[in-house]
C-alpha cells in the first residue's frame, strides 16, 4: 500500500508529536485527579494545588532556585555574550579554538562529570584560599553561570552570524567608535536573542538537579532536589500539580518571548534570491 | 542595438519543420494551466516544437518560464491541459520516467561527487554497463572540455566549468528533449556570449531538441530557432528571431523586444496592400504595409523600430506620407550608432537611430536642431492587440 | 570591531589602542571564568582520581604534600583504577552505558530523521511552530518530564491499565525498572536534541539537488539515499553526539526509570560520590568516562563547526 506524500507526512508528524506531548497531557490531566492514586481517575479537583501552597519546604526550595535562576541567569547572559562576540567578531586569535571548545563542551558534558568537578574545585579553593566559605547558594550559581553561558553563547552567537555586518560598518564609517556602535546598533539588534538566551539560562538554573546537588551544601536545597527526593519516593499527585504550574508558566514566557522575537526581525543580512 | 541573427540551424541552409505542413511537432504542450494557491503562473499555454529546434521561453521576471519549463520536465504537475512528447502523454508521468533532462539555473550539482561522477550519476541510474557507462561519460568530458576536472568537486570549479558540468550531466543521458532554465545568467557577460556560441555549436552536433529558458533577449535572438515570447503567464507570440522583431504581434512583443516608436491612432482605409492610419502625432498620413485584420474607424497602434527611421535635417523628397517634423532633445552615442531623440511638435518623442558610417559627418545633427523624421511603409507595423 | 572605522584612522594610534586593550578585556572576562571554573575543575578532577581516599573533608589526600616541611612529596595512587580491572562491575557499567546510549542515539535518529524532514516539508507559519513545539518541552523540567512517564509506565500505571482493558494482557508488565524504561526515557528527553540539528541542515538543502536526482532518473527513495541522507550526514553526526555523550553519563534517568535493574556509569558515578563518600573512586571514573567520550566529543565539535560555516554563508 502507498500513501499519499501529503498524508504520509501528516502521520510521521502526528505520531511524533504525540510521544512527544502525550506524557506531558497525561501529567497535566492526573493532576486535577480527585484520587491519591495518581494513575486511577476518581473526579475532577484541584486541592493537590492547595496542598502544594502549603508545602513549606517545597515553597523555600522554589523561592532559593528563582533567586539563583535569576542572578546566574542575568551572569550567564553577560557572560555568554562577550563569548559570542570575541568568536563571532574577534577573528582569529589565540586561545579561539581553546575558548569555542570550552563553549561546546557543556553542552554535551554528562552532568555528573560538571557536577562532581565543580565541586572539587570549590572544595580545593576553600582549602586554598579560603573561598568560597561552605558550598551553597554562592556555588550553585557560579556552576549554573558556568553551564548556561554557553547556552546563552549559542543562542546569540548564531544571531550574531546573520546579523547583517554592513550595519555595523555604516555606524563605524559615520564616526561611531567600536564600543558605541556596539551600544546603538549591535546590542538593539542583537537583542531578541540576549532576551531568548537568558530565559534559557532560567529555565536551565531552575531545571538542574545533578549538578545543583554536587555542589550544594547543607541548607541549600533547591526545587529540583525537593523534587528528586520526593519523586524517588514514588508518583504524588502534588508534584503533577506543580509539573503542571511549571509547564503553563513556560509556555507562556515561550509564547510571549516567541512575539518578540518575531516582532523584532530586523536588522537580518538580506536573503539572497 | 539589437539586431536579429539569422540562425544557421541544422541541416542548414534552412532548418524550418514548422513549416512543412506534414511534420508532426515533437513536443505539444496543449492548453496548459498551472497556478499556485489561486495565482495564476502560467494560462492556457499552447506550444509546438519541433525535432531539433532549439526553442526558447522569454520574458521578463515571474512571467512563468520557469513553471512552464517544470511543467515539462514534470516537476509540476499542470492544473489543466495535458503536454506530449514524442506523442506520449506525460500526465501522470513522474519527473524521473521522463525522456527530458534538465539544466538547472543554480546548476544543483550534487557537492558530495566528483564532476566525473556526477555526470555517471543518471547513466548509474539506469543501471548501463560499466564499459558503456566509461565510454559515454569521458564523451560528455571532451564534448565539454572537462576532462582535467574530471576528480574535481562543484566547489573546486568556476561558474563556467560548472555550467559545463552540469550540461554534460544532463547530456549524457541522451535524452529527446534538454530543457535549459537560464544557464548562462550566472555567467559574466563575455564569457556569457562565448557560450552562446558553444551551446549553439553542440546542440547542432548532438541533435537534441533544446528548450531554453531565459530572461535575456539577445540571448533569445543569437540563439534560438525560434522564440516564444511570455508575458504574465500567456504565451504571447511564438516566432523567429526575425519575425518576432520585425513583426510582433502585440505592444507588449514590439516594446519587449527592442526599441520601438509607437503611436496611437485610426484606421482611415484597410486593404491587402496595407492600411491607411490617422495618427495624432504624426503630420502626415501613415501608411502601414503589414497591417492584420481591422475595419475603418478602429483604434490602433503604429510601431515603427527606431533604425528604419531616416533622420535628416532637409525634407525628404517626394514623401507625402509617413514624415513628421521635430527638435533634437537627446543623442546617445554608442559607438557604432547614435541614437537622436526627437520631440515632435505634439510632445511625444520619437527614437531615431543612425549608424556612424563617417567620423566627422558633413552634416551633422546635434542638439536643438530641427530634423525630419520619415519611414517606408514597409517598416511600420500595425499593432491590434 | 575587525574593520577599524574612519574616526580611528584619522585619529591614529591612541584610539586603536585603546580599542585594542578593550577586546581583550572583552575576550578575557569570558575566557577567564571558563578557565577558572570549567576547565580548572578537570584537573582537580585528574589530581583527585590519583589520590588515595581517607576519611575526613575532604575525604581524599592531597597528592602533593609537605613532608618534614622541606621536601615536596609526590604520592602517585592508581589504586583507583585498579578497581576497573579487579571489579567488573564498572567495565560492565561502562559497556552498558555506552550499548544504551548508542542504541537510543540510533532510536532518536530513525524517529527524528522523518520528523525533522517532515517539517521541511510543512508551509511556513506552520512550519515554525512546529519547530517551536520540538523546542518547548526542553524548556519544561526535565525531571519532571522524566517522571511523567513513571506514571505511565509502572505496574499500575496507566499504559499497564490500558493494556488490560483492552485486554491484550491480563497481568502488568513489569515495565518500569527495566532497560525498556530507560530507552523510553532517553529517547523521549533527547529528541528535541536530535531533531533541531537534522532540521537546520536538511531545510538548508538545496531542494534543486533533489529535483536534479529526479531528473536523472531517481526514484524517491533513491533520492533519500543518494542525495538527502548523504548530505544531511554533518546534521547526523551533531545530533548523534548531541544525544550520544549526555545520555552515556545520564544519571537521573536511569535512577528513575530503571531503578536497579539497569546500570549504568552515571549512577556508579552518583553513588560511589554520595553513598559511599569514595571521592577519589568516583574522580577517577569520571576521568575513564571523559576519556571514552572525547572521541564522540571530538566528532561533535568538529561537524558543529562544519554547520556554523554552512549557516554563516
Ligand atoms: N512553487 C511555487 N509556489 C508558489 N508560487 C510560485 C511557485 N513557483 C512559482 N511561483 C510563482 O509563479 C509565478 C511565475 O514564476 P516563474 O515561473 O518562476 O517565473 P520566471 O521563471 O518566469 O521568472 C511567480 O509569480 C512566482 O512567484
Ligand atoms: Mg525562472
Amino acid at each position: 500500500m502507498k500513501l499519499p506524500r501529503s498524508l504520509r507526512l501528516f502521520t510521521v508528524l502526528a505520531f511524533g508529536y504525540a510521544f512527544l506531548y502525550g506524557p506531558i497531557f497525561l501529567l497535566v490531566i492526573y493532576s486535577f485527579n480527585e484520587s491519591k492514586l495518581v494513575t486511577v481517575w476518581s473526579g475532577f479537583s484541584v486541592k493537590w494545588y492547595g496542598e502544594l501552597l502549603h508545602n513549606e519546604k517545597l515553597l523555600e526550595a522554589a523561592w532559593l532556585s528563582l533567586k539563583i535562576a535569576f542572578v546566574s541567569a542575568t551572569l550567564a547572559t553577560i557572560f555568554g555574550t562577550m563569548a559570542a562576540l570575541v568568536l563571532d567578531r574577534f577573528g582569529r586569535f589565540r586561545g579561539r579554538t581553546l575558548l569555542s571548545g570550552m563553549i561546546a563542551a557543556p553542552l554535551v558534558m554528562p552532568e555528573v562529570i560538571t557536577g562532581l568537578a565543580m565541586l572539587l574545585l570549590f572544595v580545593a579553593l576553600e582549602t586554598m584560599i579560603g573561598w568560597p566559605a561552605g558550598r551553597g547558594q554562592t556555588t550553585i550559581t557560579i556552576a549554573h553561570v558556568t553551564f548556561s553561558m554557553a547556552f546563552v553563547a549559542i543562542v546569540v552567537q548564531s544571531r550574531l552570524r546573520h546579523m547583517d555586518r554592513s550595519l555595523e560598518e555604516a555606524a563605524q564609517d559615520l564616526g561611531a567608535r567600536p564600543l558605541k556602535v556596539f551600544f546603538v546598533i549591535t546590542l538593539p539588534i542583537i537583542a531578541p536573542s540576549l532576551v531568548a538566551g537568558w530565559l534559557l539560562g532560567f529555565t536551565l538554573s531552575l531545571d538542574d538537579l545533578v549538578i545543583a546537588s554536587f555542589v550544594s551544601g547543607p541548607g541549600s536545597t533547591t526545587l529540583p532536589m525537593v523534587v528528586f527526593s520526593s519523586v524517588r519516593l514514588g508518583v504524588s499527585p502534588q508534584i503533577n500539580a506543580l509539573a503542571t504550574v511549571i509547564i503553563v508558566t513556560v509556555a507562556v514566557c515561550i509564547t510571549l518571548a516567541g512575539k518578540l522575537m518575531t516582532l523584532k526581525d530586523d536588522g537580518r543580512k538580506p536573503k539572497r534570491s | 542595438m539589437l539586431r536579429p541573427a539569422e540562425r544557421n540551424a541544422p541541416s542548414s541552409p534552412r532548418f524550418e519543420p514548422w513549416t512543412q505542413p506534414g511534420n508532426t511537432p515533437f513536443i505539444r504542450v496543449q492548453g496548459v494551466s498551472k497556478a499556485f494557491g489561486g495565482e495564476p503562473a502560467v494560462t492556457g499555454a499552447n506550444l509546438d516544437i519541433y525535432k531539433g529546434e532549439l526553442f526558447s521561453l522569454l520574458g521578463g521576471s515571474g512571467c512563468g518560464k520557469t513553471t512552464l519549463l517544470r511543467l515539462i520536465a514534470g516537476f509540476e504537475v499542470p492544473d489543466d491541459g495535458r503536454i506530449l512528447i514524442d506523442g506520449i502523454d506525460m500526465t501522470g508521468v513522474p519527473p524521473y520516467e521522463r525522456p527530458v533532462n534538465m539544466v538547472f539555473q543554480s546548476y544543483a550539482l550534487f557537492p558530495h561527487m566528483s564532476v566525473e561522477r556526477n555526470i555517471a550519476f543518471g547513466l548509474r541510474q539506469e543501471r548501463m554497463p560499466r564499459k558503456e557507462m566509461n565510454e559515454r561519460v569521458s564523451q560528455a568530458l571532451d564534448l565539454l572540455r572537462l576532462t582535467p576536472l574530471s576528480s574535481r568537486r562543484p566547489d573546486q570549479l568556476s561558474g563556467g566549468q560548472r555550467q559545463r558540468v552540469a550540461l554534460a550531466r544532463a547530456l549524457v543521458k541522451h535524452p529527446k528533449v534538454l530543457l535549459l532554465d537560464e544557464p548562462l545568467a550566472a555567467l559574466d557577460k563575455k564569457l556569457r556570449e562565448n557560450t552562446q556560441f558553444e551551446l549553439v555549436n553542440i546542440q547542432e552536433r548532438v541533435g537534441i531538441t533544446f528548450i531554453l529558458v531565459t530572461h535575456d533577449q539577445e540571448e533569445a535572438m543569437t540563439m534560438s530557432t525560434r522564440i516564444g515570447i511570455m508575458n504574465e503567464g500567456y504565451i504571447e507570440q511564438v516566432g523567429t528571431p526575425r519575425e518576432i522583431y520585425e513583426f510582433p504581434g502585440t505592444r507588449f512583443v514590439a516594446d519587449f523586444i527592442g526599441a520601438a516608436n509607437m503611436f496611437g491612432g485610426v484606421i482611415l482605409r484597410l486593404d491587402e496592400q496595407g492600411a491607411a492610419i490617422q495618427a495624432p502625432d504624426i503630420e502626415t498620413e501613415v501608411e502601414v504595409a503589414h497591417a492584420g485584420a481591422g475595419v475603418a474607424g478602429m483604434p490602433v497602434t503604429v510601431m515603427v523600430r527606431p533604425e528604419k527611421v531616416r533622420i535628416s535635417k532637409t525634407a525628404p523628397k517626394n514623401q507625402d506620407t509617413n514624415r513628421t517634423e521635430g527638435t533634437v532633445v537627446e543623442i546617445g552615442y554608442l559607438g557604432d550608432m547614435s541614437i537622436f531623440h526627437v520631440r515632435l511638435d505634439s510632445g511625444k518623442v520619437m527614437q531615431a537611430s543612425q549608424l556612424n558610417l563617417h567620423q566627422d559627418a558633413e552634416q551633422k545633427i546635434t542638439w536643438e536642431d530641427r530634423v525630419h523624421l520619415s519611414w517606408h511603409p514597409s517598416n511600420a507595423v500595425m499593432l491590434t492587440l | 570591531m575587525k574593520t577599524n572605522g574612519l574616526v580611528a584612522r584619522i585619529q591614529g594610534k591612541p584610539d586603536r589602542w585603546k580599542e585594542r586593550w578593550g577586546q581583550r578585556l572583552v575576550a578575557a572576562v569570558p575566557m577567564g571564568w571558563l578557565l577558572v571554573f570549567f576547565l580548572a575543575p578537570f584537573l582537580f578532577v585528574l589530581k583527585i582520581a590519583f589520590s588515595e581516599s581517607r576519611l575526613g573533608i575532604p575525604p581524599y589526600q592531597p597528592l602533593l604534600e609537605w613532608v618534614d616541611g622541606a621536601v615536596l612529596q609526590l604520592q602517585f595512587n592508581l589504586a583507583n583504577f585498579g578497581f576497573f580491572l579487579e571489579d567488573p562491575l564498572y567495565a560492565a557499567a561502562y559497556l552498558s552505558s555506552l550499548k544504551m546510549a548508542a542504541v537510543s542515539t540510533l532510536i532518536c535518529l530513525m524517529i527524528g530523521y522523518p520528523m525533522a524532514y517532515s517539517i521541511t516539508k510543512v508551509r511556513q507559519p506552520w512550519r515554525n511552530v512546529l519547530l517551536m513545539l520540538v523546542i518547548l518541552p526542553f524548556w519544561t523540567s526535565f525531571l519532571i518530564r522524566v517522571y511523567a512517564w513513571i506514571g505511565i509506565l509502572k505496574n499500575e500505571g496507566l499504559l499497564n491499565n490500558f493494556l488490560m482493558w483492552v485486554g491484550v494482557i491480563d497481568q502488568p508488565l513489569p515495565l518500569l525498572h527495566s532497560p525498556f524504561a530507560v530507552y523510553v526515557g532517553i529517547v523521549y528527553s533527547y529528541l528535541p536534541f536530535m531533531i533541531l540539528p537534522l532540521y537546520a541542515t536538511l531545510e538548508r538543502m538545496d531542494l534543486t539537488l533533489r529535483e536534479a536526482a529526479q531528473d536523472l532518473g531517481c526514484r524517491p527513495w533513491e533520492v533519500m539515499l543518494k542525495i538527502t541522507l548523504p548530505l544531511s550526514l554533518p546534521g547526523i553526526i551533531a545530533g548523534s553526539m548531541l544525544v550520544f555523550i549526555p545520555a552515556a553519563g545520564e544519571f537521573v534517568i536511569p535512577d528513575l526509570l530503571g531503578g536497579s535493574n539497569v546500570l549504568m556509569i552515571g549512577k556508579v558515578l552518583w553513588n560511589e560520590f554520595f553513598l559511599n563518600r569514595d571521592w577519589p573512586l568516583a574522580s577517577a571514573v569520571a576521568v575513564v568516562m571523559l576519556v571514552l567520550l572525547l572521541v564522540p566529543f571530538m566528532l561533535f565539535q568538529h561537524y558543529q563547526a562544519r554547520q556554523d560555516e554552512a549557516e554563516a554563508r
